[in-house]
Formats: C-alpha cells, sequence, structure tokens
C-alpha cells in the first residue's frame, strides 16, 4: 500500500511596526492602557473617512518583494463585512481579489536541495479591536459576565500571506516558518514575535496517498503560537487524518485547535450556515497603484535574504549549521569572521554554542578581534576563552589580553617544573614504573596546579611521559 | 427690520460689511424667522442659539457632523448622538465665520425623496405645507424657501440637494464626485454622496461652493480643484451648446406643466445666445435607476452596519445577548426605509448574486458614465427638468416606493456618471415651482454658475412663496 504524503498549505499574519495604524494617525504600541490609542476613525464614529498608511504600503510592497510576488499595478481594498463587537464600522478593511502582491516564490534551503514553497497573495488589512471576556471559565464568551472591547488594537496594519499548499512535512512548515521569520525581521517591518501574536500562522492540513496528484478534504489548524508547536501541531493533525482514512472514515472540513500542553486536537463549533463576508470594493478608497518609481527603489535596496545565505554559507558548513547561523542572525558575523582567517567549523560552532549562551549581540562584535580568540581558542585555558567570547561585544574589545593569558607550552620553561614534581614525588614515580599508568593524571595535576592551570595540559602530559620513560 | 424672506445670502454680507446689521442682528432675525414659521414647516431638527462667527449665518442638513450640536440623520437610532469632532466643510464654514443657525430635517440617512422618511416627523413645503419639499434634504430647501436661513448645505446622492430645491423654488448645486470632502459626513452611499449648497441664487452658490470646495486630507477620494471658483457675472448664453436628451424629454410621467416651464426656460436660453439640439442618453435614462438602486443601497448597507448599539446611539439590550441586542436596536431605531434598503443591499452583495446585481450594475455604471462623455463631445451642457412633477401632496407617495424612487429619474443618471448639476428655478406650474437642470462635465462648475447666473437673470423668477409673500413686509 502507498505510504501518505502530507499537503500543507499557511496562512500567515504579520503585524507591522508602523509608528501610526493603518488608515488613521493613532500610535501603534503594545501594552498601552485599554482604549488610550484610539480616535473617531478606528472607533468607527460616524462620517470617519480611511486614510491608508502610506509606509504600510511601501513594506507590504518590501515583503511581497522579498517573497518574489508580482507587484500589482492596481490594487483594490475591499469591505469584508461582519457583525461584532470587535468591528467597530460593522466591516473591516482588507483586500479581495486584487491584492498588492501576487504569485510569489519563496525558496527554503533544506537538507535534500531547496524546496519552493508558491505564495498565492500577501495582502494588506486593518486589524479587529481585542475583546476581553470577563467571569466564567477560561476567558471564553460562553458563560461571561460581561466583554469588554479595547480598540487600541482596531485599525492596526497587518499583512497577510497565503502560501500554496507546497509543504509535504511538518518540518518543512517549521522551516519555512522560522525562515520567513527572519526574513521580515531582517526587513525591519515587523518584530514577528510568535509569542506576542505579532507573527500568527494558521496551517491548512490535507493527506493524501503518495503519487495522487489530486487533494482531499482540508482541516484548518489555528491557535498555535510556537514553531515547535507548530510542528507538532500539524504532526497530531497528520496522524488523526490518517488513522480516520485507514479506519474507512472521512475527513471532515473543520477547524481545530492545537493545545500543546496535552498535545489534545479539539475541533471549534461548526457553525450552521457559512459566514458570507459580501465584500466589494471599500469606495471610501481609491485603488492603490504603487508607480515604479516606488517599487524600483525598494527592489534595489532589499538586502541578501537569509534563503539564499543558507545556500552560500552550504559550501562550508552542513545544512543544520548553515540554517542555525542565518535563522540567529548570526551568519554576517560568521562569514566576516571566516573572511579574517577563522576556521569555518569551529566558527560555527563556538558561535552557535558559547557565543549564543554569552547573549552577545552579533551586531556589536568585530570580526578581527573575534577570528584571533578562535584561533587561540585550544591555546588558552578553557575559563579565559569563555570569558573572551562573553566580552566580545563590548565596545573595544580586543583578543590580545587573553591570548597573553595563552596556556604554557613551551618544553623549555615546563621542564624544570616537571622534574621537580617527580623528584618531589619518589612513591609515586616508583608505582607508575611498576605499571600503575593512571598515576600519570597525579603528576599532570600537580604541574597544572603549580601554573594555575595555564599550562597547556597536552604539553604536559607528553613531558611527564617523557621524563618517566627517561 | 431684516427681510429674511427676500435677503440673499451675498446682500446679507453686504449688510455686515458696511455695518448697517451686526452678525448677532442677522443671526437673531434668522432665529425670530425660525421662531414665527417653523412651526408649521419643521424645517429644522434643532437650533443654535449662540452665535459663533461674524459672517453670514448658515443651517446644515442634519447629517453633517458637528462638534458638540446633536446630529442625527434624521434617524431615532442616532438619538442623542453629540459628534466629538466637526465635518471637514462644518470647519470650512467655521474658519469662513458663518455661524450655524441649525440643523435642518432629512429623510432618515438621506434615503427618500420627500423629506416624510425622517425619524422626527416630515418638513412642509412653504408655497404650500400640504405639499412635500423634496428630499431628502427637503428641510435645508425649505428653510432656505422660506427665508429661515439666507443659504444652507445639504447633501445629494440621487438628487437629494437638486430635487427638493426644484420643489421649493430654489437653487442647489450637485458637485462634482471628489471636489467637496465627505469627512465627517454621515454616509449612505459612499461613491454617490457630495455636499452641496442650498441658496436663493446663482451667485450664493457659488459663493458657498468656493467656500466649501477643494482637497481634503482627511477624504481620500478628494481632489484639487482645477481652478478657482469664479463669481458668475455675464447675462448672455452666446455659443454654449446646451443638448436635451430626447429620453428625457419624452420620459412618461413628466408633469405637462413641468414640460411647458422648462420649454419656456429653453427658449430663453435660445434668445441670450445659447445653441439648444437634442441629444441621447438611452441607456442612462432607461438603466440609471435600477443601477442606482443596487449600487446606493449596497453601499448603505454596509455604511450603516456600524449603527449597532455597541459604542453610541440608540441600544435596546434587554435581553442581554449580543445578537438579540443587534436585532431589537436595529428594528427599534432605523425606519422602513432604510431597512428596505439594507435588505436590498445585502442581497445585492451576497455570495452568488454580487454578480449579477452589484457587479452588473458597477459595468452598467461606466456605460452611463461613457454615454455623458460622448454627449459633451458635442455639448457644453446638459439641460433638463430636474424632477418630473412638482410638489407633491404629503402622503402621495409613501405607501409606494416606487412611485417615490421615480422623483430622481432625472438626477440619478448624471449622479452615477460623478457629473456636477445645477437645478434652478424656471417658473411656476400650478402655483408650484419648477426646476430646471443644468449637467455639465467633471469640473464645470464655473460654467454652469455662467449659464445659470444668466438664465436667472433672464428668467426673474421670484423667490418668494407667493403665501409668504404678503405676510412679511
Ligand atoms: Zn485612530
Amino acid at each position: 500500500m502507498n505510504r501518505w504524503e502530507p499537503v500543507i498549505g499557511l496562512e500567515i499574519h504579520v503585524h507591522l511596526k508602523t509608528r501610526t495604524k493603518m488608515f488613521c494617525a493613532c500610535a501603534v504600541e503594545y501594552g498601552a492602557e485599554p482604549n488610550t490609542l484610539t480616535c473617531p476613525v478606528c472607533l468607527g464614529h460616524p462620517g470617519t473617512l480611511p486614510v491608508p498608511n502610506a509606509r504600510a504600503v511601501e513594506w507590504t510592497v518590501k515583503l511581497g518583494l522579498a517573497l518574489g510576488c508580482e507587484i500589482a499595478a492596481h490594487a483594490v481594498f475591499h469591505r469584508k463585512n461582519y457583525f461584532y463587537p470587535d468591528l467597530a464600522k460593522g466591516y473591516q478593511i482588507s483586500q479581495y481579489d486584487e491584492p498588492l502582491c501576487r504569485d510569489g516564490r519563496f525558496l527554503v534551503p533544506t537538507a535534500e536541495g531547496e524546496l519552493e514553497v508558491g505564495i498565492v497573495r500577501a495582502h494588506l488589512e486593518e486589524d479587529a479591536a481585542k475583546i476581553v471576556h470577563v467571569g466564567g471559565a477560561g476567558g471564553r464568551i460562553g458563560g461571561a459576565d460581561y466583554s469588554l472591547v479595547d480598540y487600541n488594537r482596531a485599525g492596526t496594519p497587518l499583512v497577510e500571506i497565503v502560501t500554496r499548499p507546497d509543504l509535504r512535512s511538518a518540518d518543512d512548515a517549521r522551516r519555512f516558518l522560522q525562515l520567513l521569520r527572519q526574513t521580515i525581521v531582517e526587513l525591519g517591518i515587523s518584530d514577528a514575535e510568535m509569542e506576542k501574536g505579532t507573527l500568527r500562522a494558521d496551517a491548512n492540513i490535507s493527506v493524501r496517498r503518495a503519487g495522487d496528484t489530486g487533494l482531499r478534504t482540508r482541516t484548518e489548524l489555528k491557535n498555535m503560537n510556537s514553531f515547535s508547536f507548530i510542528a507538532r501541531g500539524i504532526e497530531a493533525e497528520l496522524a488523526r487524518q490518517v488513522e480516520v482514512w485507514e479506519s474507512g472514515g472521512e475527513v471532515v472540513q473543520q477547524t481545530y485547535d492545537f493545545h500543546a500542553d496535552t498535545g489534545a486536537l479539539t475541533a471549534r463549533r461548526t457553525k450552521e450556515e457559512a459566514e458570507d463576508y459580501r465584500y466589494f470594493p471599500e469606495p471610501d478608497l481609491v485603488p492603490l497603484s504603487p508607480p515604479p518609481e516606488l517599487v524600483e527603489p525598494v527592489r534595489r535596496q532589499l538586502p541578501e535574504l537569509p534563503g539564499a545565505r543558507v545556500g552560500r554559507l552550504r559550501a562550508d558548513l552542513d545544512f543544520e549549521a548553515a540554517t542555525g547561523l542565518v535563522t540567529s542572525g548570526r551568519d554576517r558575523l560568521f562569514e566576516a569572521v571566516v573572511a579574517a582567517g577563522g576556521e569555518p567549523r569551529p566558527t560555527a560552532n563556538v558561535l552557535m554554542n558559547q557565543f549564543a549562551t554569552a547573549g552577545v549581540d552579533p551586531a556589536a562584535v568585530e570580526a578581527d578581534e573575534f577570528a584571533k580568540l578562535i584561533a587561540a581558542r585550544d591555546r588558552i585555558p578553557r575559563d579565559t576563552f569563555l570569558r573572551a567570547v562573553a566580552e566580545s561585544g563590548r565596545p573595544g574589545f580586543a583578543a590580545e589580553p587573553y591570548l597573553a593569558e595563552a596556556a604554557i607550552s613551551d618544553t623549555d620553561a615546563l621542564a624544570p617544573l616537571v622534574e621537580r614534581v617527580l623528584a618531589e614525588n619518589p612513591k609515586q614515580v616508583a608505582s607508575y614504573r611498576g605499571g600503575k599508568e593512571g598515576v600519570l593524571g597525579f603528576f599532570v595535576g600537580q604541574v597544572m596546579r603549580e601554573t594555575r592551570g595555564k599550562a597547556d595540559p597536552k604539553v604536559v602530559n607528553e613531558l611527564v611521559r617523557e621524563k618517566l620513560r627517561a | 427690520m431684516i427681510d429674511t424672506l427676500r435677503l440673499t445670502a451675498e446682500e446679507a454680507s453686504g449688510l455686515l460689511e458696511r455695518g448697517e446689521v451686526s452678525p448677532a442682528e442677522l443671526h437673531a432675525a434668522y432665529l425670530g424667522a425660525i421662531e414665527e414659521r417653523d412651526g408649521e414647516l419643521n424645517a429644522y431638527l434643532r437650533t443654535v442659539a449662540e452665535l459663533d462667527g461674524e459672517g453670514v449665518p448658515i443651517a446644515f442638513k442634519d447629517l453633517i457632523s458637528t462638534r458638540g450640536v446633536e446630529t442625527t440623520a434624521g434617524s431615532r437610532i442616532l438619538s442623542g448622538y453629540t459628534p466629538v469632532f466637526d465635518a471637514t466643510v462644518a470647519t470650512r464654514c467655521r474658519e469662513a465665520g458663518l455661524p450655524l443657525l441649525g440643523k435642518t430635517n432629512m429623510d432618515e440617512f438621506a434615503m427618500g425623496s420627500s423629506t416624510e422618511n425622517s425619524g422626527f416627523g416630515p418638513t412642509r413645503n412653504p408655497w404650500d405645507p400640504e405639499r412635500v419639499p423634496g428630499g431628502s434634504s427637503g428641510g435645508s430647501a425649505a428653510a432656505v424657501a422660506a427665508g429661515l436661513a439666507p443659504w444652507a448645505l445639504g447633501s445629494d446622492t440621487g438628487g437629494s440637494v437638486k430635487q427638493p430645491a426644484a420643489l421649493c423654488g430654489v437653487v442647489g448645486l450637485r458637485p462634482t464626485y471628489g471636489t467637496v470632502s465627505r469627512y465627517g459626513i454621515l454616509a449612505f452611499a459612499s461613491s454617490l454622496d457630495q455636499i452641496g449648497p442650498l441658496t436663493k441664487t446663482v451667485r450664493d452658490c457659488a459663493l458657498l461652493y468656493r467656500t466649501i470646495a477643494g482637497r481634503d486630507p482627511c477624504d481620500s477620494t478628494t481632489v484639487d480643484l482645477p481652478g478657482p471658483v469664479e463669481l458668475p457675472e455675464g447675462e448672455d448664453l452666446r455659443r454654449v451648446r446646451i443638448g436635451l436628451p430626447r429620453q428625457m424629454l419624452e420620459l412618461e410621467g413628466i408633469e405637462p406643466g413641468v414640460a411647458r416651464a422648462v420649454e419656456s426656460a429653453l427658449d430663453l436660453a435660445r434668445e441670450l445666445g445659447a445653441e439648444v439640439a437634442e441629444c441621447e442618453l438611452p441607456r442612462s435614462v432607461e438603466y440609471g435607476l435600477p443601477c442606482y438602486y443596487l449600487i446606493a443601497p449596497a453601499e448603505a448597507s454596509s455604511n450603516l452596519a456600524r449603527y449597532d448599539g455597541v459604542r453610541y446611539g440608540l441600544r435596546v439590550d434587554e435581553a442581554w445577548e449580543l445578537d438579540a441586542m443587534y436585532e431589537r436596536t436595529r428594528d427599534a431605531g432605523f425606519g422602513d426605509e432604510p431597512k428596505r434598503r439594507i435588505m436590498l443591499g445585502t442581497y445585492a452583495l451576497s455570495a452568488g448574486y454580487y454578480e449579477a446585481y452589484y457587479g452588473q450594475a458597477q459595468k452598467v455604471r461606466t456605460l452611463i458614465r461613457r454615454e455623458h462623455e460622448a454627449v459633451f463631445e458635442c455639448f457644453d451642457l446638459i439641460a433638463s427638468a430636474t424632477s418630473p412633477t412638482v410638489a407633491f401632496p404629503l402622503g402621495a407617495k409613501t405607501q409606494n416606493p416606487l412611485a417615490m424612487y421615480a422623483s430622481d429619474l432625472l438626477t440619478i443618471p448624471s449622479n452615477l456618471a460623478g457629473l456636477p448639476g445645477l437645478s434652478i428655478p424656471c417658473g411656476l406650474a400650478d402655483a408650484l415651482p419648477v426646476g430646471l437642470q443644468l449637467i455639465g462635465p467633471q469640473f464645470s462648475e464655473n460654467l454652469l454658475f455662467r449659464a445659470g447666473h444668466a438664465l436667472e437673470q433672464a428668467l426673474a423668477f421670484d423667490a418668494v412663496p407667493a403665501r409668504l409673500a404678503g405676510a412679511a413686509t
């Protein structure tokens, strides 16, 4: 029997970190007192009109270009109509069949080569307000005593990215998202933090027999607020669907929540009738026509994107190390250190371990000095090395003083000390010569103590063996 | 004594400039006239006693947001709603020093052609209180006709400035779409709504248009005017080519008296040097009304969604349950006409019907725009009656929405095309005023004012309702 092939598409929401909201001049800020960042426009007062945020449009174009999208010459805002207290106007201004960006492709390097993920669209819209249900169980509306609305979030700019169902495993989905997140952060348009909700991802999931080309019924998975939850949630849903099909059942189109604490999936209550949002072109706004004078400079100024950089690092490193460096934002430092003479593998290793643990800002590090440190890492005491790595982001950091603490590896300097230690411990010398080779460590330890740890243990070891043989 | 029945805004401005009348005296004179005559007419929903400005006072249709002054759009759902900001047109009038006299009555959310759909009782026509003033800006038109305001602002979506101007014997302008800001205007149909002046003379109309027009950063659909607004001086129509759409002349339902008054006005135009000839607008006239009654209700169904009882205005909430609160609030707050149009519009936008209704109407709208453009290749202006009928009796059409909708048959086509239109009184039929509608290409307001002014001088229409003329001296 053929194995099952996962078919996964993602829908990602990104909060832009513009100074002001999408259609009014209110500030965009997290954690402000409820309803302090509001005005008649974002409160939907009668007669108010939206004025688009030019920066948000420019940033969406930037993101679209980074996703390899076509930028529409004529994009239209639509109204999405529905009643809910989080929607002050009774409609959300969004985009529908003429989005700002469409038909892109995003390349994700994997161990097996590049994975191409099609981008259906990336569009701009306004977020809804936040509702807090007070009393009752678990902050849900059912059973709540009352509900409060905070309009600070109402009208903040949001980009929605929709991928084609091109992902074939939970791991691919996680990789795609991590690389996308890094791209967004580097473009400087969003903090894209899943924990804060400035990056949200929903997954559309189905399975089919390997080799089939058609698609089976898909389900939607929501409520996943970290990369690992997304991978685990998708795994769980894939397993559930395979089991349904294999037991002769049928997957039903539905929305599920993944509960990371229990690993359980719960189906959302299905609505009796499908929601009809009655989309129509927003008559209060004229169509967006980003002119080439706006798009081309943005295109020219696009930095080299993370995906391309992973590809480049693969010349020197394995896939995991290359991805790790790029998605942690340490790859540029890596390349600078290598250019300054650092060996690639040890450099990557130090950056992903000791450097990461110390929490140093890669942008603050002088590559030349860091390269010296890497070159000397075996010669200087381990404590000294760790201290130097932790300090490497300080202004004016120089490797020299740490290198001066170099391990004593000079045979001429160490020989008299070794001879003295042997002379002072005749009993141990005798037992070594009598076959107890384990005593070797005792002599090395004595020498190390005498040098307060500065001796090169390898050299000391050699020297002790040599003298004992004599 | 100040004769508010006859005083034009321009004359009032002269009195103020020469110090013959103080701003307070002028303001008080109008408040006195309102006190005296508005009990019968109900043109005002509320007046403003305090004087704010040194210029000629003005009345606003009650869908123009006025900071600190209740604004209801004629709807009970907004009873007690007081805006925290001024509409841009209100700001511009304030900056020009025009003190507010009050807020005028209207069909609820500008939906209607008789001002009978107001949630606060109908307005009556100053020429005959048993008849309607037209609508939806009936309060503003009646106030100007009865000398209760020297000038006023109304709004025009399908003909709501031009038609009541015609029925009340005053001048009304619907400006080119995009020349006057909609910021702060309680929206009915965003792609059609335009604020326009209602005045006693064409020159007053130009003065007020000059005050309110121009791009507004708060309304992205506004544009800069191509040039300054000119006050009309000339009294001839030499080399002005006027087209008469055959389909409008031959329209079934045009009252003979209306047709005669329009005909004689056009004869005068010829005498003033205009070249008058027939032209064709077949699709605009045939499909204008159905097209309008898909687009306007569709937009309205969305624009009126915000009146949900959550943040302001009426809330009916005995059930403490969200959907029930929405339903009861909107059921109690909206009158029949908004409900009818919300249903029509919701249907037109629904999945499966969008293409057949709203989508199709948009295509027809493009066709209507093109048909008008083609006429303007050969003509400078288009002329027709503004309304097929004179003012009709109260209650005559309230039971028949389609008959009421037909009141706007002649004003709707050019509105869909986004074109400016001026209505001037051109005579009487059965002792009631008849309006002549002049339509021009986009941004042709200066030409409309010039032609309107020349005809106005030649027609010498007495804008004072006969029954009031004797009363005040
Ligand atoms: Zn705001």
